[in-house]
Order: C-alpha cells, then structure tokens, then sequence
C-alpha cells in the first residue's frame, strides 16, 4: 500500500483521492481534521491538522492566580474534568508541600474514579455507536447521567466541575450525595454486566474491533503512549501504582492489561478499568467511615479560603482572605512535575514558579495530545471503517489535545 | 534485574557526564541537571539505550523562555525509566536570538509534535525535525507567542475600555 506513486492534485495520472475525514465529521466525535489519500476503500497516507479549538492555557495561565487556574483544566478533558481538577490541586499543594488530610485524599480518590468511569463508559459506548451497536450507548449514558448527579451534588456542576480547592473541597459532602454514590455502586454494577454481554462475546463487534489497530509495546513506548491505550499493549504502567498521589498506595486493585494493543483489547481493559474503579470506592467509602468526620480540607489559611461569614465578622479571616485574594503571600521559587492518571493516560503539570501569584510558566502534558500523533501513521493501510474505530477507541478529547 | 535506586542513577550519570553536565538537583524527588546543546544529543542517547538506566519512556518536551538571561531559551526533556520508575529533567538552554537544538526524534517518534508544539510558541530550531512547522496556531503566524514579551490579550474586558468613560 505504501508504495503508490505520489502524484499531485492535478496530474491526470493520479489514481488516490483526497478525502477530508472531519473537522466537523459526526464520525469523529470532535474537531479533528484528517487530510487522508485514499485508494478506493483504503487510506493510502494521511495528514493530521489540529489546533481548531487552541484557547492558549497555558498563556493565559501565566497570568492567572493558581485558584483561577482550576477552571482552564476543566475544559482540557472534559469527559473527565475532575481528575483534571484535582491534578492541579495537588500540582500546587506539593510546590505549597500542604499536607492534606487522609479524608481529603479518600473523598478526591472517589471523585477521580467516578470521573474515569464516565470518561470510560462514554468512549466504549460510542466504539459501540461506531460499529454498528446504537442500544449499548443509550444503556451508559444513563448511568453517566447518575455520575453527574453526584458531581451536582458535590459541587453544583456538571461537566465543567471546577471541583475541590487548593487544599482540598470546597465542602464537605453531604448526606445525599454519599446515598447517591452508595446507590450507583449498587445499580450500576448489573448494567455493566448486561453491557458487557452484549458486547464482549458479540460475534460482530469481535470481527469489527480485533485486530484493528494493533500496537507492539515497544512502538507504543516509542510513540510515548500512556493510560488504557498503552495497558492495551501489555505495557502495565500506571501513574496510580507507580507514583501514587492522593493515597491510592492505601488502595487494593489491579491493573487490568491487554496484549495485543487492538481496538478489541483497549475495550477490554477499559471495561475491567471501570471495574476495578468501582472496587477503589468502594474500599474508599469504608475509609472514610473510620475517618474522622467533617473534615474535608487542610488547615492550611494561607492558602486555602476563609468561609465568607467568618471574613466579615473575624479579623483573622479577614486578613487571610485580602492576602490570599491580592496574592501577597509568597510561594517557594522552584518547579514541580506533578502526573495523575487521567482518563487517558498520564496527565502532567509542569509547574515553574518564580514566587508570585502565578505560575512563571505552565505545561500540560495532555495525554490525548502525544497519543494522537500515531493516528495518521497507524492509519495508512486500513480500511476507513477501521479508522472510525481507531479513533474512537482512541478516545482523543478535542479540548486535551488543543488545550 | 533489580531496579536502581536513585543514587546509583546519579552517579551513572554524573561519571559518564561529569564535565558536560551541572550540578544535578533533586527538587521534590526529580533530578534535575543542566547541560549544553552540543552534549544533548550523546545524553539522551546514553540514557535511552543504557542497559540499567533504560529511559526509554519520554514524557515530554517543553520550552520556557527568561528575556533577562543571555541564553534566555530553554528546553526541558522529562524522561522517565519505568523500569526503575526514576523520572529525570534534562534542561538546555539556548541563545534567543537562534535557537537551534538536535532534534530527539531520531530516539522518540513521539517527540515529532512535542517538538512541534515547542517550536509552535517558543520558535526553537529542532535540527533534522522531520516536519517541523506549526501545529497548534495558526500557519500564517508570524510570532512565537508563548515567548514573555508578547503580553497577553485580554478580549473579554471591552468593558473597561477608556473611551466608555470619556477619557
């Protein structure tokens, strides 16, 4: 296939033609242009263009207090905005070195898995969608629904969530919203099931997703691939294990992987991945009972804001507040990597501090970004309705990769 | 094989590139050393294909940019070894008015667009880059615009424009 000659557009010799696969194609779940050469069904070579929806994070971030900086990452992988959130969170709390309490990080760790299970159940549902299976999707998206009613419940958002604060929440949560994730866990486990039924044995999805795609490790390494897409591989790397943050080192799960890196096996591991996050709740929803109550945030006033009744009527607050929001507290001069496992692969913060108020400069390391570039290379030779897959099991984010 | 600890990392490292190397630091738990674009190429080289460092994991590439300093460019590699799950932080700094840098994707494919973006806002030169145009802005571009002296735009404060108050 990669031997065609390559003729330009004009020459009545050329026997490939140029197809546009998107900006704004339904099959491709965002902003995503692919410039491809097609030779009758097949891609021969393609181009991928993108940069369509750039809203400049990390310049703006430069100029930004660090808690105004949470709102930005929301819109990078909003599929699962919290764990965003939250790696920021702790970006900054280890430049600060605030320690949070174990509640804090129990109440963050269910939080973050509530977020991957959406994030997940939303590119499975649509691999669904893209091969020919429309019943499996609507069956999630309900249950996604519920994951955003406990997200309201927590914050009052729900897809941009701008959930948690330096330090920790906002609040603490309340009483429905433990019942409405206890309530999740027990009603989502049999959809789930009935989800997988329909699909993991399915003798069409098999034909349509095994072998699609398939990746080695050693080139997924090479092309710097992280989350399912690379455990798809049989890589078991995983921020949570290997550096774990917010606790998950008190945590008992695994790491589900795959071997041969198609788009079969990235739905498999992304499946038993919501598995295993339902387990982590779980275990986190006991922690929390022996810890000790109403404490949802670190005690550290320098950083963390006063509740507003207590700034108009306590001189202390009131200072703490004027200091924090005039940024006249000063920060230690010195940088910090932070990683968190976002839904799709390691999430970094490059964080470069010179003492102010704001970062001195910011990188993302998007994980949507650095995976997508074997897109077009690992298209050449399929068919095109083995690119639509590909892509969606993907699960490129048009916000992450343009941030 | 067992995995190294950090100690020994550092000393692999700082006996092979003693001279071309600065001083290693380890801000929260991330060795961190300086080097020269001339020596860049040979380092990563040696880190990627060492038997018992094996970074063969590259977790990013970034630039920064210090209008202050004579060589005011910097670019920052994060590798990381997964086998001895030691992350480290490679910086080099360039003159600003010519940055020119090795490129790393002849070891990484993935460093194609991590190279990209940070020519894209920084104007960095990744000598033997494959395709190095922009990849984020747009094409007809003529700045870098994350270098510090293009200020930041602000649009959504039309409201506080002066001629709104007769001034």
């Amino acid at each position: 296939m990669n031997n065609h000659p390559v003729f330009t557009d004009n020459d009545p010799q050329k026997e490939t033609i140029t197809l546009n696969l998107g900006p704004t194609h339904p099959a491709t779940h965002g902003v995503f242009q692919n410039v491809l050469e097609m030779d009758g069904e097949r891609i021969v070579s393609g181009v991928s263009t993108i940069g369509y929806i750039h809203r400049a994070f990390e310049k703006i971030a430069e100029h930004r207090p660090f808690y105004q900086i949470t709102p930005l990452t929301d819109r990078m992988n909003y599929c699962s905005s919290p764990i965003n959130n939250m790696g920021w969170h702790m970006t900054v709390e280890k430049l600060l070195e605030i320690q949070t309490p174990k509640r804090v990080d129990y109440l963050r760790v269910i939080v973050m898995e509530l977020a991957r299970i959406s994030d997940h159940l939303i590119c499975n549902g649509i691999l669904g969608v893209d091969t020919g299976a429309f019943t499996g999707f609507l069956w999630l998206m309900e249950e996604r629904e519920h994951i955003y009613e406990i997200y309201e419940e927590i914050c009052g958002a729900r897809l941009t969530t701008n959930v948690g604060r330096i330090g920790g929440f906002e609040r603490d949560f309340n009483d429905i919203a433990f019942a409405k994730i206890k309530q999740f866990l027990v009603k989502f486990p049999p959809i789930l099931k009935e989800f997988e039924k329909l699909f993991n044995r399915n003798r069409i999805f098999i034909e349509r997703t095994s072998g699609v795609g398939a990746v080695d490790p050693e080139t997924a390494l090479n092309y710097s691939w992280s989350g399912p897409i690379l455990r798809a591989t049989g890589v078991d790397y995983d921020v949570r294990v290997n550096e774990p943050y917010s606790s998950y080192e008190d945590f008992d799960f695994d790491i589900p992987v795959g071997n041969t890196g198609d788009v079969y096996d990235r739905y498999i591991v992304r499946n038993e991945e919501i598995w295993q996050s339902l387990r982590i709740i779980e275990q986190a929803l006991q922690k929390i009972e022996k810890e000790p109550k109403g404490v949802f945030h670190a005690d550290v006033p320098e950083f963390y804001l006063p509740p507003k009744e207590e700034v108009y009527n306590n001189m202390e607050a009131l200072i703490y507040h004027f200091k924090i929001v005039m940024g006249e507290i000063d920060t230690p001069k010195t940088e910090v990597y932070h990683a968190v496992e976002g839904g799709n692969g390691e999430l970094g913060f490059y964080l470069v501090n010179d003492g102010g108020r704001s970062p001195y400069r910011l990188h993302f390391r998007r994980p949507s970004f650095i995976n997508y570039q074997m897109y077009a290379p690992m298209s050449a030779g399929m068919l095109l309705s083995d690119a639509i897959i590909n892509m969606s099991s993907l699960n490129v984010i048009a916000g992450e990769l343009d941030a | 094989m067992g995995k190294l600890s950090k100690q020994i990392i550092l000393q692999k490292i700082t006996s092979r590139f003693g001279e071309q190397i600065s001083v290693p630091t380890d801000p929260f738990g991330l060795l961190t050393f300086e080097t020269s674009k001339d020596n860049i190429r040979e380092i990563l080289t040696f880190l990627k294909e060492d038997k018992e460092l094996q970074f063969n994991y590259l977790t990013d590439i970034t630039g920064i940019h210090y209008p202050e300093n004579e060589l005011g460019i910097g670019v920052i590699y994060h590798l990381h070894s997964l086998i001895n799950n030691v992350r480290v932080r490679i910086k080099v700094f360039l003159n600003t008015e010519n940055p020119v840098i090795p490129t790393a994707t002849t070891l990484w494919q993935g460093a194609n667009w991590m190279e990209r973006e940070t020519y894209d806002f920084f104007g960095i030169n990744f000598e033997g880059h494959p395709n190095l145009v922009r990849i984020l802005n747009v094409d007809d571009m003529t700045v870098f615009p994350m270098r510090r002296e293009y200020p930041l735009e602000d649009p959504n404060r039309v409201d506080k424009k002066d001629y709104f108050f007769g001034r």
